[in-house]
């Protein structure tokens, strides 16, 4: 089994290296594309009254008046040596823009991932014990609910009651505006809300996906075993039913990381969350390339690890599998 | 089944009458009227400057909806040929196409969009492309798996060694059958759609910010939310969840009534 889960993980990895070449080469290319010109944009409105030698010097300096060829490998060159280049928007270096933010951002979807899997198995599990009961209506409808309502305004009306209304939890930011150092409680406080919404967010699919496996193990023999030799209902359902139903839920979570990119993006542009989520609508609002670009090759290498990681579940749990052809 | 389909036939109806009998200025701001909550003249309320919400969230569902439905069959027909040419050609073609359907797929839809609507100015052109640029994969891979079962029926041999060429046999044999799953597909496209237009929307990132839309209503109502002003967010809001809601149970029921053995595992 470990040289199967070896040679998955080597083949993931030899496709991961010409994909990021082709998510560079995608990005580049739209980049030339765009209408944008990063030295207008630099220089803002001095560019009225700047003297086209020196625009020119600028641009020879940037290396703009090169064929695109060689300007995409430059690029590439500095990528693959770690130079990321230099925020436009936040005139610091990206590699320094994202590694103050990234901890944040693990922090919270890491939290809001470890929720999330908790709730959804419990109350699914619940709503597949009671099934067809008010409960599980309720359950099931508000999932439902839930999958159709965008997260930025299940943040918003979520802000609303709690920050607003009842003035339990603040709306936003990562300390309070007060503050001048970093608490570990104040920062607990600022977090509730980012990471309920989060995990509530993403939780209804695991949630109806862990019902709807529970109902169909329950009907099994195995079960029925159990209850006929008296076991108790709660060792029946958790120890018997929820076990075996739970082999393809594991290996789920693992794909669904681009949807939690997605859902910390909104969730931490709504709440005002200084993580690098947040950071891609900025640099995007203002046009900021460079960050932009390292922050879709960060989001692209998360989404190849969760591949990786319910890939190697897979394998664990099923050493049958075949994955990309390979066994 | 019945009440999805009165709520879609209710506002696709307001989305079509409602802008024929009043028509609202986009632009038009009344300071006296502003941050009302909602009443007998205002049933949603009003924002921030004035605005009537109820008719601009109607305006904003059409100016969704519209996007959704143009963004859905972009998709849908990058999607369709991808997906064609994966299944009839084959071999290396094929791997190609699945492994550039993976390569988009490896990146967070979300940011995609952001990325193309941010190099592109914001615009609804921009919103249609980054959607429909996005959400093909979907649709490449169930045309696929589709034209490979179809492809081994006894009718494509019979058609073959009747002489038809690959094309008839795309034209003739196969898009009647896979128009369905096409169509089919396309509804379920319109609400992720609409989803896409108003997250960029509202991430400021997507239609200009004084058109009514409901994105762009969220993003203005966000403001006023802070200060206790309910309506000019969650109304926007309910016009997304709604007609989601009652698209999916519409397929839903379809689904159940054309495959007997799905409607026996989820209603026994």
């Amino acid at each position: 089994m470990t040289r199967a889960l070896a040679r998955m993980a080597l083949w993931r990895l030899a496709f991961t290296v010409p994909l990021l070449f082709a998510v560079t080469l995608g990005m580049f290319a739209l980049a030339k594309a765009s209408p944008f010109d990063p030295v207008k944009q630099y220089l803002g409105v001095r560019a009225l009254t700047t003297s086209p030698e020196i625009t020119a010097q600028i641009r020879e300096n940037w290396g703009l008046d090169k064929p695109v060829a060689e300007q995409y490998f430059t690029w590439l060159g500095n990528l693959v040596q770690g130079d990321l280049g230099e925020s436009r928007s936040m005139h610091r270096p990206v590699i320094e823009v994202i590694g103050e933010r990234f901890g944040w951002t693990l922090l919270a979807t890491g939290c809001a991932l470890v929720l999330m899997l908790v709730v959804s198995l419990a109350v699914g599990a619940l709503a597949a014990w009671r099934r067809d009961s008010w409960l599980d209506r309720t359950i099931t409808g508000t999932a439902y609910a839930n999958e159709a309502a965008p997260v930025f305004w299940t943040a918003l009306i979520v802000m609303w009651i709690f920050a607003v209304k009842l003035q339990w939890l603040p709306p936003g930011g990562l300390t309070d505006p007060a503050a001048t150092t970093l608490e570990f409680g104040d920062v607990l406080h600022h977090m509730v809300l980012p990471v309920a919404v989060l995990a509530f967010s993403q939780s209804s699919w695991l949630l109806l996906f862990v019902r709807e496996s529970l109902i169909t193990t329950l009907r099994e023999d195995f079960v029925l075993g159990a209850r006929a030799r008296g076991l108790r209902e709660r060792t029946v359902v958790v120890r018997h039913a929820l076990r075996s139903a739970l082999l393809p839920f594991i290996t789920l979570v693992g794909a669904r990381i681009p949807e939690l990119v997605t859902g910390a993006i909104l969730v931490e542009t709504v709440f005002s969350w200084p993580g690098v989520a947040s950071a891609s609508v900025e640099a995007a609002l203002a046009a900021d390339f460079p960050l932009l670009a390292a922050l879709t090759l960060l989001a692209t290498l998360a989404v190849v690890i969760g591949n990786l990681i319910a890939d190697s579940a897979y394998v664990i749990a099923d050493p049958r599998v075949r994955v990309l052809g390979v066994s | 089944m019945r009440i999805a389909a009165g709520v879609l036939v209710v506002l696709a109806l307001a989305v079509v009458v409602v802008p024929l009998v009043v028509q609202l200025d986009q632009q038009l701001v009344d300071l006296g009227s502003a941050n009302q909550a909602p009443s007998f003249a205002h049933p949603f309320g009003t924002d921030e400057v004035g605005r009537d919400v109820l008719l601009r969230v109607i305006y904003g569902l059409r100016v969704s909806l519209l996007i959704g439905l143009v963004a859905a069959l972009v998709s849908m027909t990058i999607g369709a040929v991808a997906g064609l040419a994966a299944g009839m050609l084959g071999g290396f073609a094929d791997r190609v196409i699945m492994r550039v359907v993976d390569g988009f797929n490896s990146v967070p839809h979300l940011l995609f969009g952001i990325f193309i609507v941010a190099l592109f100015s914001p615009s609804a052109t921009a919103v249609v492309v980054s959607v429909g640029l996005t959400h093909w994969t979907t649709a490449a891979r169930i045309v696929r798996s589709e034209v490979l079962t179809l492809r081994a029926r006894p009718f494509v041999d019979a058609a073959i060694s009747g002489g038809s060429t690959r094309l008839r046999v795309v034209r003739r044999h196969f898009l009647p059958h896979l128009m369905p799953h096409i169509a089919l597909a396309s509804v379920l496209m319109v609400p992720h759609a609409i989803w896409h237009e108003t997250a960029l929307s509202f991430l400021g990132l997507g239609l200009p910010p004084h058109l009514a839309s409901l994105g762009n209503m969220i993003n203005d109502g966000a403001r006023s939310l802070l200060a206790g002003d309910w309506w000019a967010s969650l109304f926007p809001g309910l016009f997304i969840l709604v007609p989601t809601l009652a698209i999916s149970a519409l397929v839903q029921y379809w689904r159940d009534r054309t495959n007997p053995r799905w409607r026996s595992e989820l209603q026994l």
